[in-house]
C-alpha cells in the first residue's frame, strides 16, 4: 500500500478500503525499518501522528472528508510545526519546539492530512547534498553511497523510499527540484508568492518558496491545491483567486511550444543526463509538441548572482539566532559579545557560517554597490531573459541538475563545485518563476535523471498538464529504488 | 573668537497606533514584561512583518502638515546590528527612500518666527528595553516596546542656539499632538530627541565636527545638554584640541555629556532593502483622504488669531500650544470684536492657564467652559465688572458657582457705572477731603490716587474705575 | 580584489561568529574561491539597469491597525534559554 500514489490512497480511504490509522501505521512501520539507514527523518512522533490519523478517520465518519483527509505527509523540518521539534537541520535549533504552525502546516492539517514526521535537510536549507545537516546526511535510496541532493534531501528520499506518499519542500535555488531529480521523484517550486512563507524558517526571503514533492505530477497538483493560497501574514503572499491546479491535466500537449535554451548545454553536463533529457524532448515531439531554440544569455551569471543575494539575505535572516529567546546558547561565555560569538560559532555549521560571512561581506560598507546592487541588476537581466524567451515558447525544458546523484563527500570539500550543481535551477528562483522536476530516465549506473520544466508566472496548472501527459506516455516515475519493497 | 553654534535634531515620535508597526500586538504602555510581544516582536523563526496602515497614515499626515514631499514608493530597509533588545538582529527602518522628504516647520523664538527645514521623516520600529537592575549580574530584556511604530524626524542643521533647538522641539511636539500622530508623552518616551551639535568660528561657511547627544527626553535636558556640549566644544577648540565625531550621552545628574562611542567604532549597519516588505506605495486616493481629514494647522490658526484679534505672535503662540487650547479660544471668542477677543486671549493665557497648571490638568478638563469664560469677558467689556472683580467671578466659576451673570448677581458685584450716582459720590469725597484736593492742585499726583481710593472705599470697590478717573479729573480741573 | 585574513576577522566580528586563527585561515581559502566565482559578475555592463529586489513587481499590502495578538509570554518563554520575572536574561549589557 505504501507504493500507492496520493490519488490512489485518496480512493482507498474514500471507499473504506483502509483507514487513516492503518495507513499511518504502515508508513510509521516502514520509517521505523528504514530511517536508520536512510536518515530521512529528524523527528518522528508516532503517537502524535496516530492521534491525527484517528481524528481524520473521525472526520471521514462524520462525512466531512476532503480529497486528502487521512493521508500521511512528511514536512521538511524548515516548517514550524506546533509542538514538534523544528530544527531546520541545525544545532542552533536542535532543542526548538515550535510554538506555532507554519501556514503550509496549517493548510495541510486543515485538509485532514496526517503529519508523519519532520524530514532531514541541509542546515537552514543551505546545501545541495543534504550533507550540511547537523543530524547527519540523508542517503539516496537508489544508491546508499550517494547523496539525495538538497536541501530538501530528507523529503525527497522519504518519498523515493516510499516512507511517505508525499512531502513538503522548499526551494531557494533548486532545493525541491534538484533532490527530486536525484531521487527520481517529482517536485514543484511554484511562482514566488503562491505559497505563504509564514512559518517557513527564512533562508533568502526574496527567493524562498515552498512546494510539493511526490511521485506523480497529479499528486503534486493535489498537494499544491492544499498548500497554495493567500496568507495575510506574509506580505509577499499573492492575493489571487483560488485555482484548481489539476484542471488542465487531461489537456493534450499537441502544439505545445517547448523552449530549449542553448545555455543548458553548458560544460559539466553529464552525457547520460543530456541523453535522457533529449529522449524526453523526443517523447514530447511524439506527443505533438514543437521545439524552439531559445537563449537565456545571462543565465551563466545566475550562480554568482545567487551567491551574493542569497547569502546577503541569509546573513540578516539568521541574525535572530543569538541565544537570547530560543534555541542554542553557549554553555560558557565571559560577556555578552562572547555569548553571541560562541553561541553562533557552536550553533551554526561550516556551510551556514560560510554563507553568513559572504553575505556580511557583500553588504558591508564599501562593497554594497559592487556586489549587492550589481547582483540585483543582473537579477533583473536574468528575469528579462526569461520574459523574452516566453514570447517564443510555452514552457522551457532542460536538465534539472548537470549530473545524477554524486557520492557522499564528493563535493563537500569544495563549496564552488557544490554551488555549481544548482546551475540549472537557480535562475528560476531569481526570476520568481515556477519550475519543476520529473523523472525522465537513468544514467548508466542506474541513478535517476530529472527533467526540468520551467513555466511562465502562474503557469503551474499548465506545467502539471505537460508533466502529466508525459507520465501517461512513460513509466519513469513508476520505477522504485532497489530493495525498497 | 566668536563662535557660531550649529544644531540639527533627530526626533523619534512614537506613532499613536493601537497595534505595532509590523505585528498585531498592542502598543499600550506599562504592561507586564513581554506580555505584549508576539511572535513577530520576539522574532520567532519563520514569522514575517506586515505593515500597519495606521502608521503609514500618520506618517503621511505629518508629511502633509510640514509641506513635505510624500515619496511613493518608499522603501523599507534592514539596519543590521546585534543588541539584546533588537530581537531580529536588525531594525526595519527606511534608508534610501523615506516616506517623507523635505518640508519646513515654523518655530517661535521669543516674539520672532523662524523657519527650520526638515531633511526627512521615516517610519521604523522601536527596540525593546534592557533593564539593568540586577538579575544576578545579568540584564533583563523586555520586548513589549519592540515593534512600536516610530517616525524619525530629521531636521537640517538650522538651529543656532539651545533656545532655538528647544523652540523647534516644542513646535514639533505641539504639531505631532495637534495632528494626532503621537501622544507626545515624554516621560513614557513617546517623544525623544537626539541633538547633533557643532560649533564654528562666526562667519565660517564650513561646518565643524559634530557630536550627537542621544536620547534627550525632556526640553529641559535638551537645553542643558546642548548648553553644556557647546561650552565643552568651545573649550576643547580654544585649548587647541580638535573635536572627534562621536556619540555622547547626557547625564542629568551631573549636567554633563559623556562619550558613548567614537566614529571609529561606529557600526557598519549593512543596510539593504528588506526582502520581506515590498515597496510602499501611497496612492493619490490615500493622500487625498489624509489631506481631507487634516485639521487646520497651528500656523494657520495663529495667523487667523493675529489678524482677527490683533494678537501678538507671542500671544497667538500661547493659544496654539495645543489644538484643544486653540479650539477653546475659538469657542470663547466666537463672534467677538477685537477687544473682546484680546480679553479672552488674556484670560486664557493668564488666569485659566495658571489654574490648569496649578491643578495639573489640561484644557479639556477645565472647570470653566469656553462660553462661561466668554460670559465673564462680556461683562468686563460692557463695564459691568472691573478686571479685579472678574478675578473673583473667575474663582467662583472655577469653584462651580455657575455663570458669570449669576455670580455677579449673587455676590452683588455689579460695578457702579451710573454717572449721576458716581458724580454725587465724587462730590461728597471731594467735600470731605479738601486737603488732598489742594495737594493735587499744587502738583502732587499722588493725591489723585488717594482720592480714587476714597471713592472706591465708599463704593466698596464697585465703582467703575475708569469713570471715577474721568469724573475726578474733570472736577479737579474745574 | 583579494580577500585578507583581516577581512575575514572583521566580517566574522560583524556577524558575531567566533573564529580562531585556523578557522579564519580555512575560511579565507574557501571564501577566496567563492569570490572568484562571484567576480564573474563584474564582466557585464549593468549601467541603466534597475536593481531587482523582489521576485514580484508589486507594491506592499497593508494591515488594518487592530490588535490581534494577546499575551503569549508563557508559551514563548517555555523555550527560552534563561528567563526571570518574565524577562529574557542576557549577560550584563554595558552602555
Amino acid at each position: 500500500m505504501s507504493n500507492a500514489t496520493l490519488k490512489e490512497l485518496s480512493l482507498k480511504l474514500a471507499t473504506g478500503a483502509c483507514s487513516s490509522v492503518e495507513l499511518t501505521h504502515e508508513y510509521l512501520n516502514k520509517i521505523n525499518r528504514l530511517n536508520n539507514d536512510l536518515g530521512c527523518f529528524i523527528t518522528v512522533d508516532g503517537e502524535r501522528s496516530l492521534a491525527q490519523a484517528q481524528a481524520a478517520d473521525a472526520q471521514r465518519s462524520a462525512g466531512r472528508a476532503g480529497p486528502l483527509t487521512g493521508i500521511p505527509l512528511a514536512h521538511k523540518d524548515i516548517f514550524c510545526t506546533q509542538g514538534w521539534l523544528t530544527t531546520c537541520g541545525s544545532r542552533m535549533l536542535a532543542n526548538f519546539v515550535a510554538p506555532y504552525d507554519a501556514h503550509v502546516v496549517e493548510r495541510c492539517s486543515a485538509a485532514g492530512m496526517v503529519t508523519l514526521g519532520k524530514t532531514n535537510m541541509d542546515e537552514f536549507a543551505m546545501g545541495s547534498s543534504n550533507e550540511t545537516s547537523y543530524f547527519g546526511p540523508v542517503r539516496n535510496p537508489w544508491h546508499r553511497e550517494t547523496v539525495p541532493g538538497g536541501s530538501s534531501g530528507g523529503s525527497a528520499a522519504a518519498v523515493a523510499a516510499r516512507l511517505a506518499p508525499a512531502a513538503t519542500g522548499t526551494d531557494t535555488g533548486g532545493s525541491i527540484r534538484q533532490p527530486a531529480a536525484l531521487t527520481g521523484i517529482c517536485g514543484l517550486k511554484p511562482t514566488y508568492g503562491v505559497v505563504s512563507r509564514y512559518g517557513m524558517i527564512a533562508f533568502a526571503s526574496s527567493l524562498d518558496q515552498a512546494g510539493p514533492m511526490a511521485r506523480t505530477a497529479e499528486d503534486l497538483g493535489l498537494l499544491l491545491n492544499v498548500m497554495a493560497g493567500f496568507d495575510a501574514r506574509d506580505s509577499t503572499s499573492l492575493d489571487r483567486p483560488t485555482e484548481d491546479y489539476l484542471r488542465d491535466l487531461p489537456r493534450s500537449v499537441a502544439g505545445l511550444r517547448i523552449g530549449l535554451p542553448q545555455e543548458f548545454l553548458a560544460a559539466g553536463l553529464a552525457p547520460d543526463v543530456q541523453r535522457a533529457v533529449d529522449a524526453a524532448v523526443a517523447e514530447y515531439r511524439k506527443l505533438g509538441a514543437t521545439v524552439v531554440d531559445i537563449s537565456l544569455p545571462n543565465m551563466g551569471l545566475s550562480v554568482p548572482v545567487y551567491y551574493v543575494l542569497a547569502p546577503a539575505e541569509a546573513s540578516s535572516n539568521l541574525s535572530r539566532f543569538d541565544g537570547v529567546r530560543y534555541g542554542h546558547r553557549a554553555a560558557e561565555y565571559t560577556d555578552l559579545l562572547d555569548m553571541y560569538k560562541r553561541t553562533r560559532a557552536e550553533g551554526f555549521g561550516a556551510e551556514v557560517k560560510r554563507r553568513i560571512l559572504i553575505g556580511t561581506y557583500v553588504l558591508s560598507h564599501g562593497y554594497y554597490d559592487a556586489y549587492y546592487i550589481r547582483a540585483q541588476k543582473l537579477r533583473r537581466l536574468i528575469a528579462q531573459d526569461f520574459a523574452a524567451a516566453f514570447q517564443k515558447c510555452d514552457v522551457i525544458m532542460g536538465p534539472t541538475s548537470p549530473t545524477t546523484a554524486f557520492r557522499l563527500g564528493e563535493k563537500s570539500a569544495d563549496p564552488v563545485q557544490m554551488y555549481l550543481s544548482d546551475i540549472y535551477t537557480i535562475a528560476v528562483n531569481l526570476a520568481g518563476l515556477p519550475g519543476m522536476s520529473i523523472p525522465c530516465g537513468f544514467d548508466g549506473g542506474g541513478l535517476p535523471v530529472g527533467l526540468q520544466i520551467i513555466g511562465n508566472y502562474f503557469d503551474e496548472a499548465r506545467m502539471l498538464n505537460v508533466a502529466h501527459q508525459y507520465q501517461l506516455a512513460t513509466d519513469w516515475h513508476l520505477k522504485m529504488p532497489p530493495g525498497i519493497e | 573668537m566668536k563662535w557660531e553654534v550649529v544644531i540639527g535634531l533627530e526626533t523619534h515620535a512614537q506613532l499613536s497606533t493601537v497595534s505595532k508597526i509590523f505585528s498585531g500586538a498592542p502598543t499600550a504602555f506599562g504592561a507586564a514584561p513581554n506580555t505584549q510581544a508576539c511572535g513577530v516582536d520576539i522574532a520567532l523563526p519563520g514569522v514575517l512583518p506586515v505593515l500597519n496602515t495606521g502608521a503609514v497614515e500618520r506618517a503621511i499626515r505629518f508629511g502633509l502638515a510640514v509641506g513635505a514631499k510624500i515619496n511613493s514608493p518608499s522603501i523599507f530597509a534592514r539596519k543590521n546590528y546585534f543588541y539584546p533588545d533588537l530581537p531580529k538582529g536588525y531594525q526595519i527602518s527606511q534608508y534610501e527612500l523615506p516616506i517623507v522628504e523635505g518640508g519646513t516647520l515654523t518655530v517661535q523664538v521669543g516674539d520672532a518666527e523662524r523657519t527650520v527645514r526638515l531633511t526627512r521623516a521615516h517610519l521604523e520600529e522601536d527596540a525593546g528595553k534592557s533593564l539593568h537592575e540586577d538579575f544576578h549580574g545579568q540584564t533583563g530584556i523586555d520586548l513589549n516596546r519592540a515593534g512600536t511604530p516610530l517616525l524619525e524626524i530629521v531636521s537640517e542643521p538650522d538651529m543656532r542656539s539651545a533656545e532655538e533647538a528647544v523652540a523647534y522641539a516644542k513646535a514639533l511636539h505641539t504639531l505631532v499632538r495637534w495632528i494626532d500622530v503621537c501622544d507626545g508623552n515624554m516621560q513614557e518616551g513617546s517623544f525623544r530627541c537626539d541633538a547633533n551639535v557643532s560649533v564654528r568660528p562666526q562667519g565660517s561657511a564650513t561646518l565643524g565636527t559634530r557630536r550627537e547627544i542621544k536620547n534627550l527626553n525632556s526640553f529641559r535636558f535638551l537645553q542643558q545638554a546642548i548648553e553644556y556640549e557647546v561650552q565643552w566644544q568651545i573649550g576643547e577648540i580654544e585649548d587647541g584640541r580638535a573635536i572627534q565625531q562621536a556619540t555622547v550621552l547626557f547625564d542629568p545628574d551631573s549636567g554633563e555629556t559623556r562619550m558613548m562611542r567614537t566614529k571609529e567604532d561606529a557600526h557598519d549597519y549593512r543596510y539593504f532593502p528588506d526582502p520581506d516588505l515590498l515597496p510602499l506605495e501611497v496612492t493619490a486616493e490615500r493622500l487625498a483622504a489624509v489631506r481631507a481629514a487634516m485639521p487646520v494647522l497651528p500656523q494657520a490658526r495663529r495667523e487667523k488669531f493675529a489678524a482677527q484679534y490683533g494678537l501678538t505672535v507671542y500671544d497667538a503662540g500661547l493659544l496654539t500650544a495645543s489644538r484643544e487650547l486653540a479650539d477653546y479660544f475659538d469657542a470663547a471668542a466666537v463672534g467677538a470684536d477685537a477687544r473682546t477677543g484680546k480679553l479672552c486671549a488674556n484670560w486664557i493665557s493668564g488666569a485659566l492657564s495658571a489654574r490648569l497648571n496649578e491643578e495639573g490638568i489640561d484644557i479639556a478638563q477645565s472647570r470653566v467652559g469656553a462660553s462661561q469664560l466668554r460670559g465673564m469677558v462680556d461683562r468686563i467689556a460692557d463695564g459691568t465688572i472691573s478686571g479685579k472683580m472678574a478675578k473673583d467671578v473667575f474663582d467662583a466659576m472655577w469653584a462651580g458657582g455657575g455663570d458669570a451673570d449669576q455670580i455677579i448677581a449673587a455676590k452683588g458685584l455689579k460695578q457702579i457705572s451710573d454717572s449721576g450716582e458716581l458724580e454725587k459720590i465724587v462730590d461728597q469725597v471731594l467735600a470731605e477731603n479738601a486737603q488732598q484736593m489742594a495737594d493735587f492742585r499744587a502738583g502732587k499726583e499722588k493725591a489723585f490716587n488717594s482720592l480714587v481710593g476714597q471713592v472706591m472705599k465708599v463704593t466698596r470697590g464697585k465703582a467703575n474705575p475708569q469713570q471715577v478717573n474721568d469724573i475726578l479729573r474733570r472736577k479737579l480741573a474745574g | 580584489m583579494a580577500l585578507t585574513l583581516d577581512d575575514v576577522r572583521r566580517v566574522a566580528h560583524l556577524a558575531r561568529i567566533a573564529v580562531d586563527d585556523a578557522e579564519a585561515g580555512a575560511a579565507l581559502g574557501q571564501l577566496t574561491r567563492v569570490f572568484g566565482l562571484i567576480e564573474q559578475m563584474q564582466a557585464v555592463d549593468v549601467s541603466g539597469i534597475e536593481p531587482m529586489a523582489h521576485a514580484q513587481d508589486l507594491v506592499l499590502r497593508l494591515r488594518p491597525d487592530v490588535v490581534t495578538e494577546g499575551d503569549q509570554r508563557e508559551r514563548f518563554q517555555a523555550i527560552a534559554p534563561e528567563v526571570d520575572a518574565g524577562l529574557y536574561l542576557v549577560p550584563k549589557v554595558i552602555e
